[in-house]
């Protein structure tokens, strides 16, 4: 897997409290949800399935039902993470890059990039879902329409940076430069 | 050239169909979400509603909708595959795109105006068969299989005139002769001629054993791969087994077709449309085949050369090939 975060990282993280960082996470996943309501709807009968969202390079994994309109999520030790039914591990700005169109699944787990395991049915429902969603960062962190462009923009060049430094997998989605 | 050549992009999602339009697709292809598309996996296509839209905003950027319905209909119950058909004539599908010869038949009665473009699923792969579905249906394209040669392709499209042929030109390989294989009804009991899905996900598992990744279809291991190897989605015929005390391929390897070098050879030959395989796909696919594609064929009209090792990137196993369009296939 390429686009891991330096150990030290982890290694830092490691002793932090989990609380303040699911707080955010539920924030910023609940502004996802009321964005795009035909989410759920596009899981259909997956919606009720715990997907392990595990970030590789991170101490910590994501426990996500996306149930209706009452998702749950829960940021737990990777060594106590169970009672999933699917798997989803890649380092961070890989999975990020999943969200927001950057990386085609499929490409990701051909290269081995991505790792899947549990429920294929689940995950593959949940990846069409993502896709379908067209989720950018100013939708994510429900920001009004007049900041949108900018905080777009910006993040996206953040990330075209990090993502280089971190030796991750080429982009290729639709706001790549490999054809502009 | 006399005739326009047309690059036909998969959608799987509004999504996908949206970025497939606004990368440059003459015409895209999708299905209802149901069993009557030959991709119905779970969380992928459009309800009505949904495919009203997608018509709606192709027509706004001149791009043309193709709606698949080419699995086969279940005895004693049709009614899915007619109402399909009814549904989507009434979005305002430019042509459907049909396997099951019944379908074909009720389509052209209830529609006699309707555009009808025959499925690979359907596997006319002679000039007798195209001949009967352009005569008696007045299918207006085919889409020939993936197992012919160039040179048999420039044959079919010769007898099949005035009717079009549509080929294959990048993505997934199936490397049977579509509709009539059973391998994945064999493994699972479902199979992309009756349910929609070959391998389905339902199906599927992976486990890490010492480092590498295992694959199992239906119970079955079909394929192992080591650390670092490029994997791929597992199905029976591009699994890797033992037999005999060696270790190999059976059928086919997990390989990509990549018939961009073939392009000008093809268009020479009278093929109409190219199409790109992979409704199961990204976003990020979609764009980078499509504008790939579509600056190819322009570059072509325009005697100019383009640079393809972007997309080996997206190819299913990292690796390419040309399948049986060249004979270098086994």
């Amino acid at each position: 897997m390429r686009g891991h975060l330096p150990p030290i990282f982890t290694n830092a993280t490691g002793f932090l409290p989990l609380l303040p960082l699911e707080v955010i996470a539920r924030r910023l996943l609940s502004n996802a949800m009321a964005a795009r309501p035909s989410f759920a709807a596009r899981l259909g009968e997956y919606a009720g399935r715990t997907f392990a969202i595990d970030p590789v390079d991170c101490p910590f994994v994501f426990l996500i039902k996306p149930e209706g309109g009452r998702t749950d999520l829960k940021v737990v030790r990777r060594s106590v993470a169970q009672g999933y039914d699917a798997r989803i591990a890649a380092p961070l700005v890989v999975l990020i890059g999943m969200i927001d169109g950057t990386y085609d699944g499929d490409a990701l787990f051909f290269s081995r990039d991505l790792m899947i395991e549990g429920d294929t049915e689940a995950v593959l429902a949940l990846r069409n879902a993502i896709e379908n969603a067209e989720l950018d960062p100013s939708t994510v962190l429900g920001l009004p329409k007049s900041l949108q462009g900018p905080v777009n923009r910006g993040t996206r060049m953040l990330f075209v940076q990090l993502r280089r430094l971190l030796d991750a997998p080429e982009e290729t989605g639709p706001n790549s430069g490999a054809f502009a | 050239m006399t005739t326009p050549l047309e690059l036909v992009c998969p959608a799987g999602t509004p999504a996908g169909l949206k970025t497939a339009v606004d990368a440059g697709a003459h015409s895209v292809y999708c299905g209802y979400r149901d069993e009557t598309n030959a991709r119905n996996f779970p969380g992928l296509n459009f309800d009505r509603a949904e495919m009203k839209e997608a018509v709606t905003y192709a027509h706004d950027h001149g791009t043309k909708i193709l709606i698949a319905l080419n699995t086969f209909m279940r005895a004693g119950s049709t009614d899915l595959w007619k109402r399909g058909v009814d549904d989507a004539v009434a979005a305002g599908a430019d042509a459907l795109i049909l396997a099951d010869v019944g379908l074909v038949e009720y389509a052209r009665k209830a529609h006699p105006k309707q555009r009808l473009h025959l499925s690979v699923q359907a596997a006319a792969a002679t000039p007798e068969a195209i001949a009967f579905y352009r005569d008696r249906f007045g299918i207006a394209r085919v889409v020939l299989p993936r197992v012919l040669t160039v040179e048999e392709i420039a044959r079919l499209t010769a007898h099949a005139a005035p009717c079009e042929t549509e080929v294959f030109v990048f993505g997934g390989l199936c490397v049977m002769a579509e509709g009539r294989c059973m391998l994945s009804s064999y493994a699972t009991g479902k199979s992309p001629n009756m349910t929609g899905v070959c391998s389905p996900p339902s199906h599927v598992s992976y486990r890490e054993e010492s480092d590498a990744l295992v694959a199992c279809v239906g119970g079955f291991t079909v394929e192992r791969f080591e650390r670092g190897e490029p994997a791929g989605y597992p199905t029976l015929c591009k699994g890797r087994f033992e037999a005999q005390g060696a270790v190999s391929h059976l059928f086919e390897d997990p390989v990509s077709l990549n018939a961009v070098e073939l392009l000008p050879r093809l268009a020479e030959i009278g093929v109409t449309a190219f199409k790109i395989e992979g409704r199961q796909r990204g976003r990020a696919y979609i764009s980078t085949v499509v504008r790939a594609f579509r600056k190819a064929i322009d570059a072509m009209a325009a005697g100019d050369k383009v640079d393809f090792d972007e997309l080996r990137a997206l190819t299913e196993g990292q690796r390419e090939t040309t399948g049986a369009y060249k004979k270098a296939w086994r």
